[in-house]
Parts: structure tokens; C-alpha cells; sequence
């Protein structure tokens, strides 16, 4: 089995990478990767993303093809994909970060700014939360109902068809932190740097 | 809920930790990498390490450092100390940091907060400020607490979140190593200031600094060095007497 995980300077992808080096040891290969036909031969596949929305939806851009080939491995295909932070945001029709932007619009809906309350809550929400399990996810297999994730944002995805949330967490409302819809998953938290259970949700999506 | 942040940081010299001490289970309480597994196997939210080498020569050993720990520690890994570019971020998040601690360089420039916010996204900009009691404020110091600037440390947090950091680290030089707790007033006056998360640091000496810290500074999160590093109590016990104390921790 292979995995690839996109690199396409999306930001620091380090701790994406060590994390599922060290879940994968040697059962799996780990492929760090931009080339188009590497990933489209891949089993399944990893998008991270850190910085703004449109910073990310860019940088996909700017690899030619990549964007047809995400496209082509997660809708037509059908194939296991996971997307972290800005990596699930982009899943959504559009993001209001920095400016108007076109996700991938696999799941209809958008990316908006976490409603602070008039600065009630600080943002960005950063640190460990609880996450609660709203769907029987495939990813969360033997993960305990409220464990601890790690989060670092300022965006939130709202989906429109509420019944691909698979969990949320409780900041300033009940912010979606989770996703899945049929062979796409994806975590607004960091599961890399969410200790032990983090690691089991990378196990989990590298076993499925 | 979210909860509050427990951060042990270590202090890195050369490579080798400052004044390390033999807890049980370390073979070698010099290096870095052992000690912050420990912390994040013991429940750390986040490790940080504060790079207090000096010389220039030896200034890369902590890119080996920070490669090696974040292959070992899945929790956000710090990295603070002598960094002055674009650059030298650059690389340490490609060795593994998740986050920068800046210091020197954004009182003397605030343009690489700008930059590298923008360039890496203000989730792993910390910005570091060591501040001092004046008459009736607070003033900036740079270069390790050596050097004063004139810079009113309120104003110059309130600049830094514009400038694009995601979190404020905010030292009291006149706490730090005193071991008589935070300067209270000086985080809460900064945290009501701004809208970003502050970590509270300098001054810890038990267990109810951290309580005072969080609820009377409202800060995010706190870090501490010498009680974790010299076994006063492991973060185990903190954050059981924080549970305790009805402060919200990760279990």
C-alpha cells in the first residue's frame, strides 16, 4: 500500500510527515510528493495545508494538473483521501479568508471566520479541545468519546448537508472539526500533533 | 471546551540541556530529546525549547535537536532563541518546530512577524516579549533581558497582533527566576489588550503560580522551566492540581 502525502509548499508539512512515518514503520510506504503521477498511483492520499485558505488553494494551483488529479482520485476514482486544517477547509465551495475563493467544492458549503463574540473568544482557537463524536467514522475507531485534539484556526467549514459532520468541537459554538463523506475525510484539527490519539486516527485512515 | 496549555520549556545550550538532573527512566539528562519525550509522555500540551546558544559555530546543533525530538514528540514542538530571518524559520519548521518563538528580531523589525505570518500562516508565529516594570508601565528588553528599549511592552503587544503572530509569549524579567509566581498584572493587562492567546512565563516556583497565572492573568497557556526540570513536580501533578483547582486541563 501506498500513501501519498501532497507537498505542495503548503507550508510546514514536517510533522505530517514524522507522524505518518512513524504509525506507517515499515507496512506502509509514505510518499512525500508533488508529482502528479506518483499520486494518482497512490492507494491513498493526505492533503495537510497551513496558512490562509486562499495561500493554500494557490499553491495547489500553481502545480499544474494537481488540482484535476485531486479531483479525478477523490470523486471519480473514489479513493481514500484525508484532509488536515486547511487541507479538509478546502474541500468547501468557497473561503472567505483574505478574500473570495474557490475550494474544491466536494462538500457544498464554506469557509468562514469562527464568530468570536465580539472578542469573547480569542482567536485563533488554539490548543487542546474535546471533540465530539457526532458519526460512527471509520477514522474513529477506538478513539474515546471526548478526547483530546489538537487545534490551531481562525476558519471554520460549514457545511451545508449536515450529515457529513462526523464530529465538532465547543469554542465560541459548536465548530465542525471533523468530515467524512463516503471516501473523503477530513480533520480541522491536527491529528500529527495530537499525541496518541492523534496517532490512532492516522492509523485508522492508513488501515482503512 | 478548550482547554489550558501546560508547557514545559527547556533551555538549550550547544545542544545539551542547561543544568539537567537525573530523573528516573533518563539515561542522559543532557540531551533535549530525551527530556521532552518525557514531558510530552507525561502529558505536556506542547514542548518549548529556548536555543540559548552563543556561538555562532554551534548554532545549527539545534536544527539536529529539533529534527530528532519532533520524530519522537507528537505535540506542538516550540522553538525560540537567536531567531533573525525569514530563513532561519524557514528551517527550523522544516526540521519539525511547529512554531517559532521571535524575540529580538521583532522589537528591531516588525516586518519579519509581517513576513513570516504571511508566509507560513500566523499559527506558528510566536512572538517573545521580555518586559520589565517602569513607574507605571511596562518596558520592552531585548537580547535575553539585557537590553532596554524604551518600548512600552502593552503598545508594542498590541502592535504584534497586528503585525500577524498567532500567539504572544510575555516574560516578566523582574519574575523570572524568582520563583515568587507571574507577574499577574502584567499578563492581564496584555491579555485584556489583545485577541490572541498568551502564554504566561517567568516566576513559576509552585503549583498555585500556574492557577494564578490562568485565572487571575487569563492567560491561554503557561510555561514553566526550572519546577518541571528539576523534578519539583512532574506535569502529571500540575495539571491534576489544576483539575483540581477547577482549572480546565487536558487529562
Amino acid at each position: 500500500m501506498k500513501v501519498a502525502i501532497v507537498d505542495y509548499n503548503s507550508g510546514n508539512i514536517s510533522s505530517v510527515i514524522n507522524s505518518f512515518k512513524e504509525v506507517a514503520k515499515d507496512k506502509v510506504s509514505i510518499e512525500v510528493t508533488s508529482d502528479i503521477k506518483k499520486i494518482k498511483s497512490s492507494d491513498k492520499v493526505v492533503l495537510p495545508g497551513q496558512g490562509s485558505f486562499k495561500s493554500c488553494v494557490d499553491a495547489l494551483k500553481k502545480i499544474n494538473g494537481l488540482t484535476e488529479t485531486l479531483n479525478e482520485f477523490a470523486i471519480k476514482k473514489k479513493k481514500p483521501l484525508l484532509g488536515i486544517c486547511v487541507g479538509l477547509q478546502m474541500f468547501a465551495d468557497i473561503g472567505y479568508e483574505e478574500t473570495e475563493t474557490k475550494g474544491f467544492g466536494w462538500i457544498s458549503g464554506k469557509v468562514s471566520k469562527i464568530d468570536n463574540k465580539n472578542g469573547k473568544f480569542k482567536l485563533p482557537h488554539i490548543g487542546w479541545n474535546e471533540i465530539n463524536i457526532l458519526k460512527d467514522s471509520i477514522i474513529f475507531k477506538g478513539i474515546e468519546k471526548n478526547s483530546h485534539m489538537y487545534f490551531v484556526h481562525s476558519y471554520e467549514l460549514i457545511p451545508e448537508d449536515k450529515t457529513v459532520i462526523s464530529a465538532t468541537t465547543d469554542y465560541s459554538s459548536n465548530i465542525v472539526c471533523s468530515i467524512e463523506k463516503e471516501n473523503i475525510f477530513g480533520t480541522q484539527f491536527h491529528p500529527e500533533k495530537s499525541d496518541k490519539m492523534g496517532l490512532k486516527i492516522i492509523d485508522n485512515f492508513i488501515n482503512l | 471546551m478548550l482547554k489550558n496549555r501546560i508547557i514545559p520549556c527547556l533551555d538549550v545550550k550547544n545542544g545539551r540541556v542547561v543544568k539537567g538532573i537525573n530523573f528516573v527512566d533518563l539515561k542522559d539528562a543532557g540531551d533535549p530529546v530525551e527530556q521532552a519525550k518525557i514531558y510530552s509522555d507525561g502529558g505536556a500540551d506542547e514542548i518549548c525549547f529556548l536555543d540559548i546558544t552563543a556561538s555562532n559555530e554551534n548554532r545549527n546543533i539545534i536544527f539536529d535537536v529539533v529534527e530528532k525530538t519532533s520524530k519522537k514528540c507528537f505535540v506542538p514542538l516550540t522553538v525560540g532563541g537567536g531567531i533573525r530571518s525569514i530563513e532561519d524559520i524557514n528551517k527550523l519548521l522544516n526540521c519539525g518546530a511547529d512554531k517559532v518563538s521571535i524575540n529580538t528580531a521583532a522589537v528591531e523589525n516588525s516586518k519579519v512577524v509581517v513576513d513570516s505570518s504571511k508566509k507560513f500562516g500566523s499559527q506558528c508565529i510566536i512572538v517573545a516579549i521580555d518586559a520589565k516594570r517602569t513607574e507605571n508601565s511596562w518596558e520592552v528588553f531585548t537580547h535575553g533581558g539585557r537590553n532596554k528599549t524604551g518600548i512600552d511592552a502593552i503598545e508594542f503587544a498590541k502592535k504584534m497582533e497586528q503585525s500577524g503572530a498567532g500567539e504572544l509569549l510575555v516574560t516578566s524579567m523582574d519574575k523570572d527566576g524568582t520563583k515568587s509566581g507571574y507577574d499577574i498584572d502584567l499578563m492581564f493587562k496584555i491579555s485584556s489588550k489583545v485577541n490572541i492567546p498568551l502564554i504566561a512565563s517567568g516566576g513559576v516556583g509552585n503549583l498555585d503560580h500556574l492557577v494564578d497565572g490562568i485565572k487571575l492573568g487569563n492567560a491561554s497557556a503557561v510555561l514553566a522551566a526550572s519546577i518541571f526540570h528539576f523534578g519539583t513536580y512532574t506535569i502529571k501533578e500540575a495539571k491534576q492540581y489544576l483539575n483540581s483547582k477547577k482549572v480546565q486541563v487536558r487529562l
